[in-house]
């Protein structure tokens, strides 16, 4: 039976909820899509370069123009996009409190939540951290990528994973010198496709190294690196000084749960996937059947598996208010979850997959 | 380092994205200082083409700038039209719109805020 009109409130317009609503609208559910933003898409448009997997997954297609993909297949639908809107509150019962452009404040009572609301990227503190010039690797790619401004010319990259090595690379695409990668592990974290590109470049990797200090007046000027022993202290002597303005940070990243507790979803604690996070079934429910959890706020991964965790929510709420049928959503879902496992496979994917088991398997316990 | 002039500037052209797309410029104001800005931009990319590295300055006088990009951290919120905490990297740029610096969390000048309402 559907459940009288109300719509299934989507909050997040990047590539996880944006699946999630496309799938609801396709399957003629009402649905309203939040996003604090001015424009769509999330972090997919910082994502210039090509991404992994099968060509089913968008393989060898650059995040950009998935981005673009899925708004015009947004736009098609006509869904109900609401930009420039914050959620601030979730209310029992379901409602939803939003903030319109800083100015307009209402709730909506929704059908169903699906929390789209990805993740933060983690800081780290060392003495000089705060000065200017100091960011997130993630910053430095929307300004590069989104809005075409250099923050700085000489980099220091702090963190060898895909998010460093891709971001270094993208640095050095739009002009800037990146002076070394560093990384607290003794092995390299990244992709070998990314990292040897950046190593091809001519930058400097340094493995088993720690930033100690920032120094600068109004910014950075100077960032000191030294090596760190098995217990990662910093040792002795071995100091090396880094003539940058720019130091970028790529260290992980932490889901944004804030709406998720507001929920009432029960949290469990994964290190492999950032830490805190919302529990959730296969079909991406939290503890709370009503909402569901998709994407980074899930568990961190990558756009091309929480575009299928959207999918697979978004199939299971058009049946679960009534406008799928129960044979199209068991095929449609099995079919979205043989993809998302393709998409944990391999030596990178094998980590994240069983995190994901344990995590399904949390949630049965419950 | 001059906190006005560093390293900062257009990425005109890119190898993957090609030439940078022609956008209506406009004049947002910097300390009161004209400052041209590209319709549609948030106000962190504008100051940082600009050149500009100091946002703000917290109750003790330490420098910040952006840290996150996306919303998330509000280190590079500013005065704008009067209104403080208003975090510039998810706020996009309007005609003569007013951006300051501000010390600890500012001060609310309200009269400012409704000339731009």
């Amino acid at each position: 039976m559907r459940n009288d009109g109300k719509p299934a409130v989507v909050v997040g317009a990047g590539p996880a909820g944006l699946c999630a609503a496309i799938e609801l609208k396709k399957a003629g559910a009402p649905v309203v899509l939040m996003d604090e933003n001015a424009k769509p898409g999330g972090q997919l448009f910082k994502q210039i370069h090509k991404f992994f997997g099968s060509r089913e997954h968008k393989a060898g297609i650059r995040g950009f123009d998935i981005g673009k993909e899925l708004l015009a297949e947004s736009l098609r639908l006509g869904i109900d996009v609401r930009l420039k809107t914050e959620v601030v509150g979730i209310e029992s019962g379901l409602k939803v409190w939003a903030v319109e452009d800083r100015s307009k404040s209402y709730t909506l009572d929704a059908g169903k939540l699906i929390l789209a609301t990805g993740a933060t990227e983690n800081a780290l503190s060392f003495p000089g951290w705060t000065l200017p010039g100091v960011m997130t690797a993630g910053c430095a790619q929307t300004l590069i990528n989104v809005h075409r401004v250099l923050p700085g010319k000489k980099v220091l990259m702090v963190g060898s994973g895909n998010v460093g090595v891709i971001v270094a690379y993208q640095l050095m695409q739009a002009g800037a010198r990146v002076a070394a990668v560093i990384e607290a592990l003794p092995r390299l974290g990244g992709y070998g496709v990314h990292t040897a590109k950046v190593r091809r470049a001519g930058v400097a990797f340094h493995c088993s190294t720690t930033i100690l200090r920032a120094e600068g007046k109004e910014g950075v000027e100077k960032a000191v690196i030294a090596k760190i022993d098995e217990k990662f202290r910093p040792i002795p002597g071995t100091e090396q000084i880094l003539d940058v303005d720019t130091i970028c940070l790529a260290v992980g990243l932490t889901p944004s749960i804030e709406l998720s507790c507001l929920a009432g979803c029960r949290q469990i604690y994964v290190p492999e996937l950032g830490g805190n996070m919302p529990a959730h079934d296969d079909y991406m429910r939290s503890s709370n059947e009503s909402v569901y959890v998709v994407g980074d706020i899930a568990g961190v991964e990558e756009a091309s598996t929480a575009m299928e965790e959207g999918r697979l929510a978004g199939l299971h709420a058009a049946w679960a208010m009534g406008y799928m049928d129960d044979q199209t959503m068991k095929t449609r879902t099995n079919e979205t979850r043989e993809r998302l496992q393709a998409l944990r496979q391999g030596v990178f994917g094998q980590k994240r997959f069983a995190a994901k088991e344990r995590i399904l398997a949390m949630r049965k316990d419950a | 380092m001059n906190a006005e002039k560093s390293p900062g500037s257009r990425i005109a052209k890119h190898a993957v994205l090609g030439d940078m797309p022609v956008q209506k410029e406009l004049t947002i104001y910097f300390e009161g200082k004209p400052l041209k800005a590209l319709e549609g931009e948030p106000i962190m990319a504008a100051l940082v083409a600009a050149g500009v590295t100091v946002f703000r300055y917290t109750k003790k006088g330490s420098p910040r700038r952006m840290f996150c990009g996306i919303g998330r951290c509000t280190d590079c919120v500013m005065t704008v039209d009067g209104v403080p905490g208003v975090r510039t990297c998810v706020t996009e740029v309007r005609e003569g719109m007013r951006v300051e610096r501000q010390q600890g969390v500012g001060n609310w000048n309200i009269q400012a805020e409704a000339d731009h309402a």
